[in-house]
């Protein structure tokens, strides 16, 4: 019997794939394990290898194309085995841009709809007639329907939202799932969580000492470069870890059954990317050294920029910094990464003189704001997180007790 | 004034309609098996044989197509006979009396003639006859050109269905349900008529089209009480007449409703569903369709004896609710 190559499903809540790229072509000898393809989902891409060895037959899907979890893709033949037409007759579109308007009652993320070899969509009678009566093309209307069919209510959707300006000397740039789901999330959390926000300055004096001075002393690797080099972002994520192990009350998120106390603290960092941004999340950092979460961070920064994280990789936490500091930006508010609780806006170390014993003193402040979900964290709960905060990057020796 | 309401079941709906012509016109009389002193394997007749004496109730050998013979000549001869089948199934056997001759008298001799005669079928499962004494036969009957096939739901339909089938000139073809004979229902104590080929909606609303039959309108309704707790509200069209077809009624609707899903216990596949469909397809409802049709009809088996498959082997209320909420939310 053939083997089905179908396209997993590499993520909790993910109905549909991309096919990004095909590593091999239709008769293509594949080992076990051997690279078939990347997918990509709304959050990250993946590699899909061989299930067997053997020839690759009956790709049915294009590059580009979107293609629903379990769905085969292609078959890998054995010796010997002869190939069915009837499905490499069937090769699946590739995928047109898409406006998509959910379908509001619907319990299932709108599919991405897929022309047919025709070139005609999927469309209900009254779709077609209502989009013919108002002078819109099928083609710029996203179904919600089983199969991306287009209903009466995917027009009226399309309709109803104003019409983009096309005016000379704009473009309108297509987007992708990552942007789609920032837009939904963030829609979302500002809309629904209950933001407030707490700001505070914090002295960077001693961090930087201690800072300089682990680095200066890193051991050397075989290539006699130093095996660690620390940043400020690696104290910050160490020190939100510390104050959300002490105030543990803090570590929760609002969930519909109750608020959900997390027993490690997890802690997302945001990493700009082309287009968007991730959030992996360094796991229980605060039993883990400086040097550790560093060589962590790296290594998950470098991946997320190159869109290969795993969903384990950016999924759970109670928190997320988003640091801003390298832009020169002094303070800001972020809006919390659902279902996170909380957010820490990381401003830039800023010289400013402050007023010690009645002298102005030239000192290095950081600005931090964090912004709580007040349905979990309470307006004293999230003031002693980032006086907590402070005090670990005031006195980050004490993140060594 | 207003009178009080007054209560009959299913079967004594009919037997008062039979009473009632009876007495109003002498030419009619009732012919079956075991339907005199016996009162009818599903008591219907009950005491008519006393009432009108054997002349007019006549209990017939087990030869319906002997009977069927019987009832088309003297329908032929002026008179207006109404003949029970036992149970719709043994149609079958006397399907060349009805298809053959009574159906085609009127138009072969240039509408010199007319065949006037009633026969009465108990029809449908549910009551553990297994697969020979549980079909719904009535698409069968509702495919030939000259008869006309009603299928009442109710006991007050029973009545008014039956009359104006006793008054058609033509031959008419009564699907009773077995399963209906003991529901309870007003039934006003006048002769009133309701007319053949006229559809009732006996639920108004505005998301989905049920059209459905004889015992599946209460499931249909049922399905669309539920429903309406979660917001989606269901038309429910009672057909009544299947030939012939009130095609306007269901046009209309579905071109409110944009949604239409068929309800029936006849077999899914070239069932009454799939006229209706295409009845909708062929229409100006088309235009105004926004879903999938949806049938819910028989399984493509013979009715099977153990309850709990013969439950499942045609629709029931839950699986209404769900098909039709599904519709209803653009899942099919």
């Amino acid at each position: 019997m053939p083997v089905e190559v179908i396209l997993p499903k590499v993520d909790m809540d993910m109905a549909t794939g991309k096919i990004a790229k095909w590593h091999v072509k239709e008769g293509d000898a594949v080992k076990k394990g051997a690279l078939l393809f990347e997918i990509e989902t709304d959050k990250a891409s993946m590699e899909i290898d061989a299930s067997s060895d053997g020839i690759i037959r009956n790709i049915t899907a294009v590059e580009g194309a979107i293609v629903p979890v379990g769905q085969a893709v292609a078959m890998i033949y054995q010796d010997g085995e002869t190939v069915s037409a009837s499905i490499a007759a069937q090769p699946l579109p590739p995928v047109k841009p898409i406006t998509p308007a959910p379908r509001p009652d619907a319990e299932q993320p709108a599919v991405i709809p897929a022309a047919s070899a025709s070139g005609r969509f999927p469309a209900t009678p009254l779709a077609r007639r209502l989009a013919r009566e108002s002078g819109i093309a099928l083609e710029s209307i996203a179904g919600s329907g089983p199969r991306g069919r287009i209903a009466a209510i995917d027009v009226r959707g399309a309709l109803a939202r104003p019409a983009v300006p096309q005016r000379e000397g704009t473009d309108l740039i297509s987007v992708d799932g990552m942007r789609r789901t920032i837009a939904q999330r963030l829609t979302l959390s500002k809309q629904t969580i209950p933001h407030f926000y707490l700001t505070v300055n914090c002295d960077l004096t001693r961090l930087s000492e201690i800072r300089e001075r682990l680095n200066a002393h890193a051991p050397r690797d075989a290539q006699k470069l130093p095996v660690w080099k620390l940043s400020i972002n690696d104290f910050i994520i160490k020190a939100m870890a510390s104050a959300l192990n002490q105030v543990s009350d803090a570590n929760v998120i609002w969930a519909d059954e109750g608020i959900l106390k997390h027993h490690s603290c997890d802690v997302g960092v945001a990493v700009a990317v082309k287009g968007g941004l991730f959030t992996p999340v360094v796991r229980a950092a605060e039993t883990k050294s400086l040097s550790q979460i560093s060589k962590e961070m790296r290594d998950l920064a470098g991946r997320a920029r190159a869109r290969k994280l795993l969903p384990a990789e950016y999924q759970g936490g109670t928190t997320t910094i988003s640091n801003l500091g390298m832009y020169g930006i002094e303070q800001f508010t972020a809006i919390i990464n659902p279902p996170h609780a909380t957010i820490l806006a990381v401003g830039a170390g800023i010289e400013r003189f402050i007023p010690i014993k009645g002298q102005p003193v030239l000192r290095t402040q950081m600005t931090c704001t964090l912004s709580c979900d007040h349905r979990a964290v309470d307006g004293a709960v999230g003031a002693q997180l980032l006086a907590a905060f402070r005090t670990f990057i005031e006195e980050p020796a004490l993140m060594l007790a | 004034m207003n009178a009080p309401i007054r209560e009959l079941t299913y079967a004594q709906a009919i037997q008062e309609a039979l009473a009632t012509a009876m007495e109003a016109d002498e030419r009619i009389f009732l012919m079956g098996e075991d339907i005199g002193v016996y009162g009818g394997a599903f008591q219907v007749t009950g005491d008519l044989v006393h009432r009108f004496g054997e002349d007019r109730v006549m209990d017939t050998p087990i030869s319906e197509l002997g009977a069927a013979g019987i009832a088309v000549g003297a329908a032929l001869a002026g008179s207006r006979p109404i003949l029970e089948f036992q149970f719709s199934d043994f149609a079958t056997l006397a399907m060349e009396q009805i298809v053959n001759q009574a159906a085609k008298m009127r138009f072969m001799l240039g509408g010199k003639v007319s065949v006037p005669l009633v026969m009465r079928f108990p029809s449908g499962s549910g009551t553990g006859a297994a697969a020979q004494h549980s079909q719904s036969l009535e698409a069968w009957l509702a495919h030939v050109p000259g008869l006309k096939v009603v299928q009442p739901s109710t006991p007050h339909d029973a009545k008014g269905l039956l009359l104006a089938a006793i008054d058609d000139p033509d031959p008419v073809m009564v699907f009773e349900h077995k399963l209906l004979y003991k529901m309870k229902g007003e039934v006003p104590e006048e002769a009133y008529r309701i007319p053949i080929g006229k559809a009732v909606v006996r639920r108004e609303g505005r998301h989905v089209t049920i059209v459905a039959t004889s015992i599946m309108v209460h499931r249909a309704l049922e399905a669309a009480e539920v429903l309406a707790g979660e917001g989606i509200e269901a038309e429910v069209i009672d057909l009544r007449t299947l030939r012939p077809l009130d095609t306007a009624t269901i046009i209309e609707s579905v071109k409110k409703t944009t949604r239409l899903a068929c309800v029936y216990e006849g077999v899914k596949t070239l069932g009454i569903g799939a006229e209706i469909s295409a009845l909708i397809a062929e229409s100006e409802a088309f235009d105004y369709l926004d879903a999938p049709i949806l049938r819910l009809g028989g399984v493509d088996s013979p009715i099977p004896y153990n309850p709990t498959l013969e439950k499942a082997a045609v629709p029931q209320t839950p699986g209404i609710i769900e098909q039709v909420r599904n519709l209803a939310k653009g899942r099919i």
